[in-house]
């Protein structure tokens, strides 16, 4: 309920940014854009697109929903954000049209089995920031190893030598460690958890899923803004937050040493460096997590819009190319005002191509 | 005129009230084909869900097996998935809400039947029945943003710091090997139990106690005895085992409780004696994890929410027979 509860409202203030958006567009709408390759062609279509999923993209999927009324008034789109796991299942038993996912399909996922091609549109990328509350303390490092010690509670304390020796000249407290995670299923746990697995896979033996055994000491919120919520009333916790709720809780954030050995702050432009750093497959599954460049946020993660190759019939192809074209085309200047960040070029083109193979 | 009569007197009450029925109008049979339909309706859906909900948690119980399931490793990231803990955080939380809310409750009903005046029994009555409106999700959030937060430092932290070390007390109330105590936890939830479960069986009580015969009651004032005493001697025995019945039944509502649960309990898969501790329970995992959910995992949660059915079923057939079986006494005696 409590995540939900804020996602509206952060839709709430998206939406207001939408709106904004939408009323500079539409002054400069007066002249005929140039850069219309993104957009969808003219042809007016009508329907109904049902999505559901990943709630990492709540925000995006509304305020692009909300925007995409002035570029086909004649459909109408709805995105229910139930979690990537019961998306998928939704979509391939046929009750959506497409589903939001953080993850690609887990070889181990039997509801596709011999439904047809599934296609991967990447739509959104995302830092996932390590929030702390630490009194005095405005610029921590940490890396990879120090962070996977402190969520399997091994590191303890704020001055254990492990954090001191990445921070000189930093005075830290010998407050005790509060880890705060994520009570319910999360692809921000996943993708956290991913980047821990693959950035320092001796050092993290908790493994990666949307669920992971924590040590007992740690104290769970529900959603992002419930681990936000602990992180602001517990002196010396640290948590995974996105940064959008990061920022809407005004927390304090960490940088975090990268594949590089830099220590970047998480942003749009660290988020997006990051991603354009990692190798794509040709279905275009990847792992924004621990990519390489110099200036990459090692902690990033991505989301998917997930859509069957073969359509039931050509009106329904038709709008889901508009849908998934705005997304990837205008839509994606949405995403910096609502703190997730832009695909690189380079993907965001593959996915586009890809818009075709969507048949009725 | 005479033998008439004394026909419709032995046969004739079977003959006429079969003529009835098969003159009955159009409408009552439509109504009660419609009643009918709707009733095994219920039982259908009901049987439904138990079949679909275990067909897809085959592959939990397929995989795991009966030690599997009962194991206490819940770990997705390693597909490992023991329900133990979460039976445990059930069974534990709906005995704290029992234990806590069965006294106060059983109070009140004494209260409004057999202690003040029945206008003044009213508007009491109305405000334990406004709990019962309260929603769940109100109570959860309550629970969780005002009264953990809250009761951590003004309650929790002092009792353990002072149970700490003493046996028995020390291994429930004290602090655990893991730490200080915690706000959400094991105790927090059985509370919030309490108080959801008070209005059920409070009222469940009070429909119990007010069948006990006025006669008997005033039979007993008469013998001198005191208010206490008539209780004890009169009301008391005519209404125990309804007011167990009330216990089982607001027992069953305590287990099924998911979301101030999944709220309040502080989900840590741990067994643990210490109260203050965070646990977990069936429906709280469930409503937790189940949106990420995929595979075995999926088919774990579904398999706990058909324990969690088998256990309610349990509880609640339990409930409905203690009842019966003390109504059949009280109106025997």
């Amino acid at each position: 309920m409590q995540p939900r509860g804020r996602k509206r409202v952060a839709a709430g203030i998206g939406g207001i940014a939408a709106l904004a958006v939408a009323v500079s567009l539409s002054a400069c709408s007066s002249s005929p854009k140039p850069s219309g390759g993104s957009s969808p062609t003219a042809a007016p279509l009508t329907g109904t697109l049902n999505g559901a999923g990943s709630t990492f993209q709540t925000t995006f999927q509304q305020a692009a929903i909300s925007q995409f009324k002035s570029v086909q008034s004649g459909m109408t789109v709805n995105y229910d954000p139930v979690g990537s796991g019961t998306g998928r299942s939704d979509l391939a038993a046929g009750t959506v049209n497409y589903a939001g996912s953080d993850s690609p399909i887990p070889s181990t996922e039997t509801d596709f089995t011999g439904k047809g091609t599934v296609l991967y549109f990447p739509v959104v990328i995302g830092p996932i920031t390590m929030s702390y509350n630490l009194a005095g303390v405005s610029n921590l490092k940490l890396d990879p190893t120090v962070i996977a010690n402190i969520f399997q509670g091994k590191i303890t304390t704020w001055n254990d030598p492990a954090i001191t020796a990445l921070n000189p000249g930093v005075s830290l407290p010998s407050q005790a460690i509060t880890i705060a995670v994520r009570q319910d299923s999360s692809g921000t746990t996943q993708n956290f958890s991913l980047f821990l697995q693959t950035a320092v896979p001796s050092a993290w033996s908790l493994g990666s899923s949307s669920t992971i055994s924590w040590p007992h000491s740690a104290h769970a919120g529900s959603g992002n803004s419930g681990v936000a919520q602990i992180i602001k009333s517990t002196p010396g916790a640290i948590g995974y937050v996105d940064l959008s709720t990061a920022h809407a809780s005004g927390l304090t954030y960490a940088s975090v040493k990268n594949s590089s050995g830099n220590y970047i702050a998480p942003s749009a432009a660290s988020a997006s460096a990051s991603a354009a750093g990692v190798t794509v497959n040709p279905d275009l599954t990847f792992h924004a997590v621990w990519g390489s460049g110099a200036q990459a946020y090692p902690i990033t993660y991505q989301s998917w819009v997930l859509v069957f190759e073969k359509q039931p019939n050509a009106n329904d192809a038709k709008m889901l190319q508009a849908w998934i074209g705005y997304l990837l085309g205008d839509g994606q200047s949405l995403l910096p005002s609502l703190d997730y960040a832009k695909l690189p070029a380079s993907i965001d083109q593959m996915a586009k191509a890809q818009l075709s193979k969507i048949t009725g | 005129m005479t033998s008439h009569s004394a026909r419709a007197d032995s046969a004739g009450i079977a003959g006429s009230a079969r003529a009835l029925a098969e003159r009955r109008p159009l409408g009552d049979r439509v109504f009660q084909a419609l009643a009918l339909a709707a009733g095994l309706l219920v039982l259908a859906i009901l049987v439904l869900i138990l079949v679909s909900t275990t067909q897809q948690s085959t592959t939990w119980f397929g995989k795991e097996g009966i030690t599997g399931i009962f194991s206490t490793t819940w770990d997705p990231a390693h597909n490992k998935f023991g329900a133990l803990t979460f039976i445990y955080g059930t069974a534990i939380t709906a005995v704290i809400a029992v234990i806590l809310a069965v006294p106060v409750s059983v109070a009140i009903a004494l209260l409004l039947t057999e202690v003040v005046p029945y206008r003044w029994a009213r508007p009491i009555v109305y405000v334990i029945d406004l709990l019962a409106v309260v929603p769940s999700v109100v109570w959860g959030l309550w629970g969780v943003q005002v009264f953990a937060p809250w009761v951590l430092p003004h309650v929790y932290a002092p009792v353990a710091r002072a149970l700490k070390g003493v046996p028995v007390l020390g291994n429930v109330f004290g602090p655990s090997t893991s730490g200080a105590p915690s706000g959400p936890a094991f105790f927090t939830a059985g509370l919030i139990l309490a108080f959801m479960i008070t209005p059920i069986v409070t009222s469940l009580s009070r429909e119990v106690i007010a069948t006990v015969p006025t006669i008997d009651k005033e039979g007993a004032y008469a013998l001198g005895a005191t208010r206490l005493e008539m209780i004890r001697g009169v009301v008391w025995p005519h209404s125990q085992g309804g007011i167990v019945g009330a216990v089982l039944l607001g027992l069953g509502r305590a287990m099924g409780e998911t979301i101030a649960a999944a709220l309040v309990i502080g989900s840590s898969t741990q067994i643990t004696s210490h109260l203050l501790s965070p646990g977990y329970s069936m429906p709280a995992v469930i409503a937790n994890q189940f949106g990420e959910a995929f595979g075995e995992f999926r088919s774990a949660l579904l398999g706990i929410g058909v324990l969690l059915f088998l256990l309610t079923i349990i509880v609640n057939v339990l409930a409905r027979a203690v009842v019966a079986r003390n109504v059949q006494r009280t109106r025997g005696a």
